[in-house]
């Protein structure tokens, strides 16, 4: 995994609420046995019309707005667990989700791959979407070690929680089954304790 | 000190905890299907790894699965080649696999409780979000994604933070004609899709306790509806009764073993949730929903929210979804044409859905203008379903039985909604395009289900 510090990037909006993971990645596309491939697929159902060609109005079709932070509404990545939903966004190239609330499994799985969830409020999320709104080459700063994000538009500042633990895997790009598996001695203890 | 009962299944299986950060918890058990298994199983083979407890997984494809046929080859070879991706990996590492075709294949969270895999007091997990399912046995069983699952086979453990508790308790008997599934899509509309996000609920009451396991699991198998990280039932002899004497249940010595733990799993007269909320039974009535998403719902008789009841942030969403749905603000449903009915899914397709199916359509005549698709949730419902001649009930009304999978509820399989037309459906979600592009779904529950297959409407099944 690649590590992961600090990113200044314009944003993608996306002010639409309960983006849900069957519009992140619609079920028909979970049917490849590899990770890789998943961003041409994202939001497919709202980026192309049936024949397969881009629907212009929908936001990543439109060339104005890019960046690897994607803005999105209330309740982001709710609904199916499928990994895929993380897969897609960070294969499209995201690094960053920001909204004013995700699911929770979302939001697993996003740290999982390397793409950081930062909550910020309601108020933060609705200066940021009229930021972009009035000029898409608004840009944010996310800064991991300092768990802050700033709107460089208006220089408002919010701070964002991360349990310590993802902190250090995302900063040093380490993953979770090298820890596990440093652990084996302790799980060989809870078996023989506990089985 | 005082513990809920999700409190003592977790502390009984934490192996170490990372300071400031997740728990490390043991996995008594594992399900995977084909869908969000293969990478994990991928990785494995780039670290060069094996599974740690080859006998606490299990793998039964589901999702892909035709509903017709399934003695033949599987004619999508995309979805054909997860399928055979899973066998391939079931063999490779030594697991159990009910593969297509298999006497026990079908729903990988109706296979598990079927065959006492499932059990009181375990945790369990699969790549799925509605192993929540699981929940109703007094287990803490939640989905998870891809990097867990690998995570699981390489160790039996998976890093989770320690989720908040919440209780809900619903006070008083259920009215007739109220099924599990209005009790769930009921909650979700008071407590909104994310409403219990970063919580583990249980659910408590004397409406609960009046419960079937099987309509404990419907409830349970909604809780990710509303955001919960799972949903749980203490046990008590209804879910006793359930395990005894199923095939992967403890027997002998054993039984009165785990009988006596089992008996300890409820909530401490003076345990303290972090958030507890009751409701009156007897205020629920049949659900249906009219949005696209399982928290846009109504009583079956009342009407579609109207605009100034919406918060501005919301109305953007609010008024999208009903145009994806073609209705209007304020509207009521009762009496509207529908096209499709789908009767299935790990939500509503037990026995006890296809009894309560049955027994309303009996008699009567499927309506001429709805196609319907009744898909049992697994081989071993089929059988059931056979055994106790509901098959020549349906068939007589005008109905046919597929084969088992998860069919319609993600269409990701041959049995899709056409776009525009209207499925009233006991699944779980009604998102954009769920059951297909352009597909609209109502979801509701297996009574509502028959109502509508009978009279091609959206009907009261009380009247
Ligand atoms: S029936 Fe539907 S919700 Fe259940 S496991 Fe299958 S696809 Fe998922």
């Amino acid at each position: 995994m690649e590590k992961f510090q600090t990113i200044t990037s314009t944003c993608v909006p996306l002010p639409i609420e309960n983006v849900d993971t069957d519009q992140i990645i619609p079920a028909r596309f979970l049917k490849a046995t590899t990770r890789e491939g998943f961003g041409d697929n994202l939001f497919a159902d709202w980026r192309y019309d049936k024949a397969g060609q881009p629907i212009s109005n929908f936001v990543l079709n439109n060339p104005t707005y890019t960046g690897q932070v994607l803005v999105g509404g209330k309740n982001f990545g709710s609904g199916s667990s499928r990994e895929h939903a993380a897969w897609a966004i960070a294969g499209y190239g995201f690094k960053v989700v920001v909204s004013s609330f995700f699911a929770d499994i979302f939001k697993g799985n996003a740290l999982n791959n390397g793409v950081l969830p930062v909550v910020v409020s309601e108020k933060f999320l609705a200066d940021l979407f009229a930021a972009i709104n009035s000029d898409a080459k608004t840009t944010v700063t996310v800064d991991l070690v300092k768990q802050t994000i700033i709107n460089n538009a208006s220089g408002a500042v919010e701070s964002f929680d991360i349990n310590s633990y993802k902190k250090e895997c995302l900063v040093n790009g380490l993953d979770d089954i090298d820890y596990l598996l440093s652990k084996k001695d302790k799980i060989e203890a809870w078996e023989a304790a506990s089985i | 000190m005082s513990k809920t009962l999700f409190d003592k299944i977790w502390d009984a299986h934490v192996v170490t905890a990372v300071t400031d950060g997740p728990t490390q918890i043991y996995i008594d058990r594992h399900f995977c299907h084909e869908v969000t298994s293969p990478q994990a199983f991928d990785g494995l083979r780039k670290r060069g790894l094996k599974v740690f407890r080859p006998e606490k997984t299990t793998l039964s494809p589901d999702h892909n699965i035709p509903t017709l046929n399934q003695d033949k080859p599987i004619q999508d070879p995309i979805s054909k080649n997860q399928v055979d991706t899973l066998t391939k990996n079931a063999n490779d590492f030594g697991l159990t696999l009910y593969g297509l075709g298999h006497e026990k294949n079908g729903i990988i969270h109706v296979i598990g409780p079927e065959n006492g895999l499932t059990q009181p007091g375990m945790t369990i997990v699969c790549g799925d979000s509605h192993t929540s399912t699981h929940g109703a046995f007094g287990a803490i069983a939640f989905g998870i994604g891809t990097s867990e699952v690998e995570m699981v086979l390489a160790s039996q453990c998976i890093l989770q933070p320690r989720p908040k508790t919440m209780r809900i308790n619903y006070n008083g008997k259920l009215k007739p004609g109220v099924t599990a599934k209005d009790i769930a899509l009921y909650t979700i509309s008071q407590l909104t899709t994310g409403g219990a996000t970063g919580y583990f609920v249980e659910y408590a009451g004397e409406a609960i306790r009046n419960l079937s396991m099987e309509e404990r699991m419907t409830v349970c198998n909604l809780s990710i509806e509303m955001g919960a990280r799972g949903g749980m039932i203490a046990p008590d002899e209804t879910t006793f009764a359930y395990v005894k004497g199923r095939e992967f249940a403890p027997k002998g010595e054993a039984w009165d073993k785990a009988l006596a733990y089992w008996k300890t799993l409820q909530s401490d007269d003076d345990a303290k949730f972090d958030r507890e909320i009751s409701f009156d039974a007897a205020a629920i009535e049949p659900w249906i929903t009219y949005g696209t998403n399982p928290g846009m719902g109504m009583a079956i008789g009342g009407a579609i929210p109207t605009i100034d009841q919406i918060d501005d942030a919301s109305r953007i969403s609010f008024e999208k979804s009903l145009n994806y749905m073609g209705f209007k603000a304020g509207e009521k449903l009762e009496g509207k044409q529908i096209d499709y009915v789908f009767l299935g899914s790990c939500t509503n397709g037990r026995i006890e859905d296809f009894r309560a199916f049955a027994a309303f359509v009996k008699g009567k005549k499927k309506a001429a203008n709805v196609i319907v698709w009744l898909v049992p949730g697994s081989w071993a419902v089929e059988k059931q379903i056979r055994e106790e001649g509901l098959d020549k009930i349906l068939v007589e009304a005008g109905f046919e039985l597929r084969q088992p999978g998860c069919s319609a509820c993600l269409a990701m399989n041959d049995d899709k909604v056409p776009a525009g037309k209207y499925a009233l459906s006991t699944s779980n979600r009604n998102f954009e395009g769920r059951q297909g592009p352009g597909a609209r779904t109502i979801l509701a529950g297996p009574l509502v289900a028959a109502a509508a297959a009978v009279t091609g409407k959206i009907t009261d099944p009380r009247n």
